[in-house]
């Protein structure tokens, strides 16, 4: 019954026998121990569970492990400099209150990071249309569009400069 | 004297661990051998139990046990569960059984439990769990509940009626006689749930060697789990450890002590091996209790000026199946409806309603927003009535400052006259209407009418009790290595308790907040703890941390004193380090005066010295502290689709003084999200039989950040007298006045045809519907 997996994690290789029913959040959260990512509902809406699919973001939770065989996976224990110190993007939502429980923080950061990969310069609403995959019962969501517009005015007067 | 922290924007302790994915949360501990469970849970709204048959899932490769409530330990098996706050005006003293025995009296209640290798494979078993049940007629809306002859809730009962009580002052029959004009209204606010990111979660283990049972739980109360399990098990409270880790969101729901977190320890303890539950999202729907429901009926009456006289009416609470949080919720409706304004006579009839739904306990705001909602609802209709604008309206009717204290001649929730301790009403609606550029409003609204646009404006005022009693306690400590511990039974769902409580601490102390080494939510940590409900804690913890801290400091003057040689008056302290004024500055360390506060084997203390660098302090408020504020809210609505578009939000708040305004915003940005969901959005839909439809966030809509406005935020600070740092509770606040205002400027924005909306959610096809009522699109055509 059990399927041999290989899925790279944060740039690390791990193989694993699972049960093809496991979902990819369990498969990172409970075979791995990586619980940053974290799940909220399980039915592909709340987007705590969203983390980078070979780069692209997706639902762990609407994702069968056997699905990633082979993929490369970013989650958000992936994002912070190997130290510890957090990136900008981290930092900023700290410096904006973009976060209270924390509960969502994982997922908002994933799709930030994804979208601010794509498109350095977005618009308060392309930040805030990219957040509707996220739901944060906690912030009502001003610090965190904030932080992601700070952040990408930080990247780019830097990159002008 | 360091920086100080108290009233800055002090970033957060909490945020390094939680952005990097290293926070702590129950489904985060994993123990060896630990097994997992599911819940087998009614499918009926209300059905009696003729059999229970557990051997096919018994029979399930992996599966440990699976236990119905004879199999739970006595007393829980045959006990309900305690009542968190009972009261003598409830009729039905009902609670559930942790695990159902003959009757289920909602969907989702608990009836058995399996425990299985992984969730998976209990979730298999679970549902190989056979129930024999025969469904019973189930009461599903609280106003039909109501009725006689309406099925009944539980079998055993005559009636539907879990209370009934009267809240007044004043000659209300004689104000309403000597009123110019009477107007009443029928308004109603719907239910929702607290709907945290994270779900309810438990995980029990017991260690025979230490005797010892450790729970962990996604609650706001540990201190009171602790309690309510000792009771269920008959342990002593030193035997059993409860600890909230970091908790995804609360907002009320958490507050609770559920049959789970009953079931899962005492699992645990039986079969010697760790045991985890996370609820799901569907359970959370069907289990986690939720609030809102109370339809109200309420009349004003006000003279020619528009100067409210009295106010009148009934209330109809639903809550639920049982009564777990007693029946504060409609009590703190009653007495929150007066708000800001003098009201010389006021009268509310309430009726407490079972129905066969999950029952109701305090979802932020706690009966207030419906309160809030009526009373401002009766103020728009005296202005649109009397010709009046909505703003001067309110100014003839609010409390002046120059009346505070002000008693409004109720009792409150704590058992304490309702007394307003200080605030500026006034202050606070100038604040919240000159952010919105109040004075243009009318122009700009004018001119995008000429334009086929639909934009309103509404107001909203709140007072709201917070910083309830009895008590919450802070320890403070000096630690060998000169750091500082602070321990305390005030919980963190978000609220950034962890920074705000260690601002305090260092300030008082004179250390660095990176010395702070502090533990929330352990049992372990301080003998006693109530936790978070009623935005309670800055006030109590906060006041709590600002005694020990200064206490602690004392003590190390005091040392510090006799060790370099000094008058007491001339020590300092910094960074933690205590130093001699002048001089050449000799100075000591808290990690030597820790050492010395240990004294030496064999010799007695100093006179007035006490054992170490230590204190606790319970601080226990003498009544509620009250908050207020204003909510001003300029919208569009698009009448073709009936979409509601935010232009403007503005919030004056006043919740005393700010210990940190980082942490304050974000609670009221945060709570006005919550508001717009109970406005707009947020629909737990149940059919005549009370089975839930809305189980999944995709039928029950969560604010998205598509649809919350970044709010302009004021604040007022009117210290209250009653705590030492005149701080109020602020996490509520932002959702409590929101639904009026945002209602009513919806209102605004369609005055030209005349609709009227007394109801929340207001979702697009109500409006659309209420326009189609109307005639609305008929002139919509004559305009195009
Ligand atoms: S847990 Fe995957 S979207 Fe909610
Ligand atoms: S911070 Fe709590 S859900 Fe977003």
């Amino acid at each position: 019954m059990k399927k041999k997996v290989s899925i790279k994690i944060n740039g690390k290789m791990y193989e694993r026998e699972v049960e093809p029913r496991l979902t990819l959040v369990d498969f990172l959260r409970h075979e791995i121990d990586l619980t940053g990512t974290h799940v909220g509902c399980e039915h592909g809406v709340c987007g705590a569970c969203t983390v980078l699919i070979n780069g692209h973001s997706g639902r762990s939770c609407l994702t069968f492990a056997v699905q990633a065989d082979g993929a490369e996976i970013t989650t958000v224990e992936g994002l912070a400099a190997a130290d510890g110190e957090l990136n900008a993007l981290q930092q900023s939502l700290r410096d904006n209150h973009g976060l209270q429980c924390g509960f969502c923080t994982p997922g908002v950061l994933i799709s930030l990071t994804e979208l601010l990969r794509d498109n350095p310069d977005p618009s308060e609403e392309q930040v805030r249309d990219v957040l509707t995959g996220n739901l944060c019962r906690c912030t009502g969501y001003a610090g965190i569009v904030a932080a992601a517009l700070e952040t990408a005015r930080r990247a780019h007067g830097e990159a002008r400069s | 004297m360091g920086v100080k922290l108290f009233g800055a924007r002090v970033a957060r302790l909490e945020d390094p661990a939680l952005l990097s994915g290293k926070g702590r949360f129950v489904d985060d501990v994993k123990l060896p051998a630990m097994l997992h469970a599911c819940f087998v849970r009614s499918p009926h709204a209300h059905a009696f139990i003729r059999g229970i048959d557990t051997s096919a899932a018994k029979a399930l490769p992996g599966v440990h046990a699976v236990f119905v409530a004879d199999d739970l330990p006595a007393p829980m098996s045959g006990n309900r569960m305690p009542m968190l706050v009972p009261n003598p005006a409830i009729a039905t003293q009902l609670t559930q059984y942790c695990l159902a025995r003959e009757e289920v009296c909602y969907v989702g209640q608990t009836v058995a439990v399996v425990i299985a290798d992984s969730r998976y494979i209990a979730e298999d078993a679970a549902a190989l769990v056979d129930v024999d049940y025969e469904p019973l007629p189930a009461a599903s809306d609280c106003r039909e509940a109501a009725e006689p002859g309406s099925p009944r809730v539980h079998s055993e009962l005559q009636n539907n009626i879990a209370s009934k009580f009267r809240q007044s002052y004043g000659d209300v029959d004689a104000a309403f006689a000597s009123a110019t004009h009477i107007f009443e209204e029928d308004i109603w606010q719907h239910r929702g749930g607290g709907m945290a990111m994270e779900t309810r979660a438990v995980v029990g283990d017991f260690d025979p060697v230490r005797d010892l049972l450790t729970v962990w739980s996604a609650t706001q109360t540990p201190h009171i789990g602790r309690r309510m399990l000792a009771d269920l098990i008959d342990r002593n409270l030193e035997s059993i450890r409860f600890i909230a880790p970091d908790v995804g969101g609360g907002f009320g729901p958490k507050a609770i002590f559920y049959a789970e977190e009953a079931v899962i320890p005492a699992v645990a303890m039986k079969l010697r091996r760790p045991v985890k539950w996370i609820e799901d999202r569907r359970e959370h729907f069907l289990c986690a209790t939720q609030e809102r429901d109370q339809y109200w009926k309420v009349a004003i009456g006000v003279d020619h000026n528009g100067k409210i006289k009295g106010v009148r009416g009934t209330l109809l609470h639903d809550t639920g199946a049982f009564v777990p949080w007693g029946i504060i919720m409609p009590y703190i409706a009653g007495a929150t409806m007066p708000g800001p304004y003098v009201i010389p006579a006021y009268g509310l009839d309430v009726t407490v309603v079972l129905t066969n739904k999950v029952a109701t306990t305090p979802v932020r705001g706690a009966g207030r927003p419906q309160a809030v909602f009526a009373m401002e609802r009766l103020m728009d209709r005296v202005a649109r009535e009397l010709g009046l604008d909505p703003a001067e309206v309110r100014f003839r009717n609010l409390i002046q400052p120059e009346q505070m204290p002000y008693s409004v001649g109720l009792t409150f929730r704590d058992g304490k006259p309702l007394i307003y301790d200080s605030g500026d009403y006034p202050q606070a609606q100038r604040e919240a209407l000159r952010l919105v550029n109040y004075d243009t409003f009318k122009e700009r609204k004018a001119a995008l009418l000429a334009k086929g646009r639909f934009v309103g404006l509404g107001i909203a005022n709140y007072v709201e009790g917070t910083g309830l009693g009895p008590y919450e306690g802070v320890t403070v400590r000096v630690l060998p290595s000169g750091k500082v511990a602070v321990a305390t039974g005030a919980t963190n769902q978000g609220q950034g308790t962890r920074t705000t409580i260690s601002q305090i601490v260092a300030d008082q102390v004179g250390c660095r907040i990176e010395d702070i080494v502090i533990t929330i939510g352990d049992t372990a940590a301080i003998s006693q703890g109530v936790g978070a409900f009623a935005s309670r804690q800055a006030v109590n913890a906060g006041s709590s941390a600002k005694i020990a801290g200064g206490t602690v400091r004392t003590q190390i003057v005091k040392l510090a004193a006799q060790a370099l040689g000094l008058p007491e008056g001339d020590i300092e302290i910094e960074d933690g380090v205590a130093f001699g004024r002048g001089g050449n500055k000799p100075s000591i360390s808290f990690r030597d005066l820790y050492r010395l506060a240990q004294g030496m084997p064999g010799f007695s203390l100093a006179p007035g010295q006490t054992a170490g660098l230590e204190h606790t302090a319970y601080f226990t408020p003498p009544q509620a502290s009250y908050c207020s504020g204003t909510h001003v809210v300029e919208l569009e609505v698009d009448p073709m689709t009936g979409a509601v578009k935010f232009l403007n939000y503005a919030v004056a708040h006043d919740s005393g003084t700010i210990i940190n305004p980082l942490i304050v915003d974000g609670q009221v940005q945060g709570g006005v999200a919550h508001g717009i969901g109970n406005a707009l959005l947020e629909w737990m839909k149940y059919d005549e039989n009370a089975q839930p439809l809305t189980i999944t966030l995709a039928d029950y809509l969560l604010p998205m950040a598509t649809d919350v406005p970044t709010c302009k935020i004021a604040h007022i600070e009117s210290p209250t007298p009653l705590n030492p740092l005149g701080v109020k509770g602020a996490g509520e606040g932002g959702t409590i006045p929101a639904p009026a205002a945002i209602i009513a400027a919806i209102e605004d924005a369609l005055s030209e045809f005349g609709v009227h909306f007394t109801e929340t959610p207001l979702m697009p096809d109500r409006i659309v519907a209420a326009l189609k009522d109307a005639g609305a699109y008929e002139k919509l055509k004559v305009v195009a």
